[in-house]
């Protein structure tokens, strides 16, 4: 039985006074909090086991490596890929699509060709594909959304043709919570001979994903906003797609063998297996292992549950926001459409007038562009708030959150 | 001339099309900065004693009880600052 009471109690964040009032977090699509599960299996690390990983006999080694190969594991099998061998841990999102951008797109996107990417994209599915078309010299183009801010799939379906090498999207929206259908994009991509990297940042925490049944080639993920902690995410790439990439970074635990040849003065390199090819240096062994224990939690609740309880808080704040005379809520009215993602205005306030006035009295919530500036320009918004909910929210945080935004009204 | 140092933590430019900068006066000088504040410049509107509307010379802001304020339509930090200096003496 999913209830947040009992969830919350694992937050100790939670318990916060902020600005003399009790907090309420709205900002779980910057960063989710942690529970005190993910935060004990961090500092279990640290106290027990903490060692760097791979090649080292000793026993603490071995058992950082042990726990580290198997956050990957656990991670395969949330988003059901084959192995871990398609599961590569990066930062964040972020790093894992300029993965994709720079090992991929640098090696296989040349002149004529064309990267299709949608108007709702973060900043971080948009920049790393036009700074590497100034390199390689193909094109990058937007497929338009409708006035609501979801995507218009006619147009979508009719940008791609035989020069598209590769689709970029998200799943969900930062900015609207707009799910888009993955496996509609991924079918019609894939019958143009086009790969897919879908921006999972805002699904995979949210909702269950399946990479199998989606299809897609590459997923990308961050830890921080499920549970996990700041500065551990993953890349999901099909087997054979991230064997016949070259690596990302260089350096050491992605490399097998370096040895130098005399005669010809170099060194000759073969690369790492799957995926250790692609985690370059010394890996991010904790946050991997706090990733692994969010994994745990979350399928402790049930991805069902999760999708379900947001689900109902976003419909339930949609209908009282509506009910505020001064509130605009954009993106689609239809909340079976979207994901805890709420973006809106207070008519006379910025949104940042909003997010200050709402912080005074403990609420977070985010204002600005939220790193997707074209959405906000096809949107017509010179910027806007966000309130995006989670596990541990609450009807009865809503009912605060609107009785501040009435009383904001008044000012 | 008040240091504005003295005051104030951080000063952020905000992300959007506007334009503004939110100042975040450290928390131990947070009282005495509202305080110095509300005696200085014009009190245009408030809420509960909260949050205050105000303008001081050309410039006009927010200020919030939680120890932040929003300024609007400044030039740039270097305006700010003299603003801030004006309003902390």
């Amino acid at each position: 039985m999913f209830d947040p009471a009992v969830i919350r109690e694992d937050f100790p964040i939670l318990k916060r006074i902020v600005n003399d009032h009790p907090l309420i977090y709205f900002d779980n699509a910057a960063t989710s909090q942690k529970p005190k599960q993910v935060i004990k299996a961090i500092t279990d690390y640290y106290e027990k086991h903490n060692a760097n990983v791979h090649r080292a006999v000793h026993t603490l080694s071995q058992e950082a490596s042990e726990l580290y190969e198997n956050a990957h594991e656990e991670v395969a099998k949330f988003v059901n890929a084959k192995s871990m061998e398609e599961i590569v841990f990066v930062r964040g999102t972020t790093e894992a699509l300029n993965l994709v951008a720079y090992a991929w797109g640098l090696r296989n996107l040349k002149r004529g060709d064309e990267v299709l990417v949608t108007l709702m994209e973060h900043h971080s599915n948009i920049v790393p594909w036009e700074s590497l078309s100034r390199i390689n010299g193909f094109n990058v183009k937007y497929a338009e959304l409708n006035k609501d801010g979801t995507l218009n799939y006619e147009a979508f379906e009719k940008m791609i043709s035989k020069k598209t090498k590769i689709v970029c999207f998200s799943h969900v929206s930062n900015v609207t919570g707009v799910v888009n259908d993955v496996k509609r994009l991924v079918k019609v991509a894939h019958e143009h001979g086009a790969l897919t990297l879908v921006d999972g940042a805002q699904s995979v925490p949210h909702l269950p994903v399946d990479v199998k049944e989606l299809g897609v080639d590459f997923l990308a993920f961050s830890g921080h906003k499920m549970l996990a902690p700041m500065g551990i995410g993953v890349l999901y790439g099909k087997k054979e797609l991230l064997e016949g990439m070259e690596p990302f970074h260089g350096g050491g635990e992605m490399i097998r063998n370096v040895s130098f040849d005399p005669v010809a003065k170099r060194c000759s390199i073969t690369w790492n297996v799957l995926p250790w090819k692609f985690e370059a240096g010394t890996p991010n062994v904790s946050g991997g292992i706090g990733l692994a224990e969010a994994v745990r939690y979350l399928n402790g609740i049930g991805m069902e549950n999760v999708e379900k309880h947001e689900q109902m808080l976003t419909e339930y704040a949609m209908r009282c926001m509506q009910e505020c005379q001064d509130v605009s809520v954009y993106g689609p009215k239809d909340a079976s459409l979207k994901c805890g993602i709420i973006p809106f205005d207070v008519r006379g306030l910025s949104s940042h007038d909003v997010a200050l006035t709402l912080d005074n009295f403990g609420i977070m919530v985010r204002s600005g562009f939220h790193c997707a500036q074209p959405l906000h320009q096809m949107l017509n918004l010179k910027s806007s708030a966000r309130v995006s909910f989670y596990i541990y929210n609450t009807k009865e945080e809503i009912d605060r959150l609107i009785d501040v935004l009435k009383e904001i009204e008044q000012f | 001339m008040a240091n504005v140092e003295d005051y104030v933590a951080r000063i952020e430019e905000t992300c959007g099309e506007e334009k503004n900068l939110i100042v975040t006066f450290k928390y131990d000088k947070k009282d005495e900065a509202i305080r110095r504040i509300l005696k200085k410049a014009k009190t245009e509107n408030a809420i509960s004693n909260i949050i205050f509307e105000l303008t001081f010379g050309n410039a006009s802001f927010r200020l919030y009880a939680s120890g932040k304020a929003i300024f609007r339509n400044l030039k740039d930090k270097n305006e700010l600052n003299i603003v801030l200096s004006g309003l902390l003496q």
